[in-house]
């Protein structure tokens, strides 16, 4: 896949992928009545010493197991790590139960990435669908550090309903900041709110970019993924520029287990982010 | 800017392929209008004898629901069209739509139109073709919102 | 060394009474011998204490869903093929304890475990199960990570192989182009010779240590006759193929066939019981398991076989990907002989047959295959 930042993809000086290394929790915030971003830090120097924006750890919590958790912090800012996640089985729900100052371990970082270090001179047209948003947050970071480098900019974010809004301060931050548009809309209302409803693959729709000169980075859902994309194509980017991240489940992260298999790729080394014409084939086929 | 109502008509994807006459006609069936924050723009039981085109603004697509108040179903903006029932019987408003905040639209004479669709068939099925994709992208929309993709998968 | 090396010639002879001499020179050397042998009614790797642990004298009958030994009429030690074993559960253990943790403080520190210094001889490994091998080593270390346990596993290996005497009856290894002559990734290779009252061995040396080994056996040169043989056995190994699988254009034709009636048809039969993954000598996928003892002070991470055929194999927050066994049968073949290319470069299967054998209900991956090739869509409007 040629379109890697010049990062390193393995972490410290461990030379075991299998083995985690200790990472002590900063903090615990929570964002919304079940997701919540843990900001971790190293302990001893070890560990992963940078990464790309679509990379992701295996997060350990010691004797219930691993999972894999885009990270969501700024890449310039590596060493510290952030991670938001959803609480949605075991592993996420120890997660959710640790506290400042304990102990998680980490290995990573793997994958692939979002293409922003290579598409410059382009508008970026970011689609992202719940916590979609997350895996979304190191391109944006890398985005905004580099604003001259970019056409438009535009982030259209779909959430359940107001109160699963992630980021809300920083979104409020960016979009008086940066020349970055910023639309988000939710799927149902509430009283006092005052944006708009209805799903994000509508706000696609006529937002404003050039798309014959548009990069399209798209993550949430995949119901949501494959009718953003349909609606980017409609309005004419072209396959090949828009780049969508994908999940399967996955237990080792270095393309040994079998587990994440994709049609021929492995979500852990060939993924999670694809060029969309690269996956079209089997995008949205059933039970692949 | 005033653009004029023609050209402004004319440019605009929806309006895209009409002939001249029918342009003209439409244009002569359209009017700028204003409406404030929380405005109602038309309240769910009236007569459907309009339909807009949102200039800039937001538009609520809501139902009252008792006890709970108004439920905003999905909300139109710059570029999209609001309104379709008046263009099948029993030409009359399902739904309540509110400026969410200050909006500019053309409103249209949906009561004249029909009636010239009616005696222009060409006019008629052009309009409904139009119409009938705004359609299909709300359900199609609403469809995905249903599916409550975002929730967990308990 | 190299005096040694050049002294002697590529291929020698030996009786059969002087086996217990190989044994005896690769196991002086610190390798621990593994091969045939018989275990509850099948023939599985298993350490060797001597060449009387090896199954001389039968032969197995397989056919699809079916696996018998039976008794021959001679007293060949390699008169068979292969059972429900594959090598690689010495290269890529079924269980095996990948760290341990303990709890300190909020905090916790993690010690890999040592993989065992014990070498091993693989003795009598099939051509099909010589590719197989090679297929794994690209796997499993071919990337950009290494599986650093297989790899010294893999690293000492001593290999004998054998060139199959007789085509099994599942067996297709010719189709893939993996057997059933064995030509290179040995150290030493024997072909089986039973004449009247002789029993001997064609052995062709394969690396340096296998000369070494060699020269500590009583041997003799080979003659023009001897290698005649080899060849001969061979070519009728070849030619008795009960099956085949046609690889042309495979991986395209499985690429359009997602949504072939095929499938639904096998899916009718298939129990989702995993035995092909699990008997397959190329078959991979591991899962990982966390566990705690009850103090939950210790921690310990476990790494298992696995299979796609399994309904968790896919799980993600919520649900699996593939639910329906359709899918799962889907994933497995086509894994197999297409994205397998794809992704290492070369195809899954070695045309071994016991995903045939040790299926219950008997399906057929080379029936398969050409199920979907002559209904295949694309090719009918090619016609």
């Amino acid at each position: 896949m040629g379109h890697m930042l010049e990062l390193p993809m393995t972490s410290g000086p461990l030379a075991d992928p299998m083995v985690p290394v200790p990472y002590r929790i900063e903090r615990l915030r929570r964002e919304t009545h079940d997701t919540f971003t843990l900001d971790l830090a190293a302990t001893n120097g070890a560990g992963v010493t940078s990464f790309g924006p679509g990379q992701f750890n295996m997060l350990y919590v010691f004797g219930v197991g691993e999972v894999p958790l885009s990270i969501s912090s700024d890449p310039e800012e590596c060493p510290a790590l952030e991670h938001t996640t959803r609480m949605v089985g075991a592993v996420t729900n120890a997660i959710g139960g640790l506290k400042r100052g304990d102990l998680i371990g980490v290995r990573g970082p793997f994958g692939s990435q979002w293409p922003v270090a290579e598409e410059t001179g382009r508008d970026v047209a970011i689609v992202a669908g719940g916590i979609g948003l997350a895996p979304l947050r190191p391109a944006l970071y890398y985005l905004m550090n580099h604003r001259e480098k970019y056409g438009k900019i535009v982030l259209l974010y779909g959430a359940r309903t107001p109160e699963d809004i992630l980021y809300k301060r920083e979104l409020e931050h960016w979009r008086g900041k940066f020349d970055l548009e910023i639309q988000v809309t939710v799927d149902r209302g509430a009283s006092g709110w005052r944006g708009n409803v209805g799903v994000v693959t509508t706000l696609a729709g006529r937002a404003p970019f050039d798309p014959s000169n548009t990069v399209a980075l798209v993550c949430g859902p995949e119901v949501m993924m494959r009718f953003a994309v349909m609606e980017l194509m409609k309005r004419g980017v072209e396959a090949r520029r828009v780049y969508v991240s994908m999940e399967r489940n996955m237990k080792c992260a270095v393309g040994f287990c079998g587990h994440c298999q994709y049609g021929p790729h492995f979500i852990c080394k060939d993924g999670p982010v694809f060029r969309f014409d690269r996956i079209e084939p089997i995008f949205g086929k059933a039970e692949i | 800017m005033i653009q004029p109502l023609d050209s402004l008509i004319r440019e605009h994807i929806f309006f895209k392929g009409l002939d001249d006459r029918h342009i003209r006609f439409i244009a002569g069936c359209a009017m700028n209008v204003r409406f404030d924050e929380k405005q109602y723009i038309f309240r769910e039981g009236d007569p459907a004898d309009q339909f807009y085109f949102i200039r800039e603004g937001l538009v609520s697509v809501e139902l009252m629901v008792p006890q709970k108040g108004p439920a905003v179903v999905q909300t139109v903006g710059d570029g999209d069209i609001l309104g379709w029932s008046w263009l099948t019987f029993p030409y009359r408003w399902h739904f309540d739509a509110r400026a969410v905040r200050a909006t500019r639209a053309l409103s249209f004479d949906g009561k004249c139109l029909r009636a010239k669709c009616d005696e222009d068939h060409d006019l008629g099925y052009e309009l409904l073709k139009r119409f009938a994709s705004v359609v299909t992208e709300r359900l199609e929309a609403t469809r995905l919102q249903l599916l409550d993709l975002y929730g967990t998968h308990a | 060394m190299a005096a040694e090396t050049t002294a002697l010639a590529p291929s020698l002879a030996i009786e059969a009474k002087e086996l217990p001499q190989l044994f005896a020179a690769i196991s002086k050397r610190g390798f621990q011998i593994l091969g045939p042998t018989i275990r509850e009614g099948a023939i599985v790797y298993d350490q060797l204490k001597s060449v009387e642990d090896l199954p001389r004298g039968w032969t197995d009958e397989q056919s699809a869903g079916k696996y018998r030994l039976v008794r021959r009429q001679d007293q060949a030690l390699f008169g068979y093929n292969v059972g429900p074993q594959a090598w690689k559960k010495f290269l890529h253990p079924p269980v095996q304890c990948l760290w341990k943790a303990k709890k300190d403080g909020s905090g916790f520190e993690i010690v890999t475990e040592n993989p065992s210094s014990q070498k091993f001889a693989f003795f009598g490994i099939r051509a099909c199960e010589l590719r197989a091998i090679g297929i794994l080593d690209k796997v499993l270390t071919g990337g950009a990570y290494c599986d650093s346990g297989y790899k010294t596993r893999r690293d000492d290996i001593f290999l004998v192989a054998v060139n199959c005497s007789q085509a099994g009856g599942t067996c297709f290894c010719a189709s893939m182009g993996a057997g059933p002559r064995v030509t290179s990734g040995y150290d030493l290779a024997l072909t089986e010779i039973l004449e009247g009252k002789s029993h001997y061995f064609v052995v062709e040396i394969g690396s340096p240590l296998g000369a070494k080994v060699m020269a500590e056996v009583t041997h003799r040169d080979t003659t023009q006759k001897d290698r005649e043989d080899v060849d001969r056995i061979v070519a009728e190994t070849q030619e008795h193929m009960s099956r085949s699988l046609e690889t042309a254009g495979l991986k395209e034709l499985l690429y359009r066939n997602y949504e072939h009636p095929r499938w639904d048809e096998v899916a009718g039969r298939c129990l989702t019981c995993a035995n092909c993954t699990m008997v397959c000598p190329t078959c991979f996928c591991t899962t990982v398991e966390d566990v705690t003892d009850l103090t939950g002070q210790n921690a310990e991470r476990w790494r298992k076989w696995d299979s796609c055929f399994t309904m968790d194999f896919s799980y993600i927050h919520g649900g699996s990907v593939r639910t329906t066994p359709k899918s799962r049968y889907r994933q497995w073949m086509t894994h197999k002989l297409a994205a397998w290319t794809d992704q290492f470069g070369e195809i899954g299967c070695v045309g071994c047959g016991r995903c045939i054998a040790w299926c219950p209900v008997g399906i057929d991956i080379t029936e398969e295959v050409r199920a979907i090739r002559e209904s295949d869509p694309a090719a009918a409007k090619a016609r």
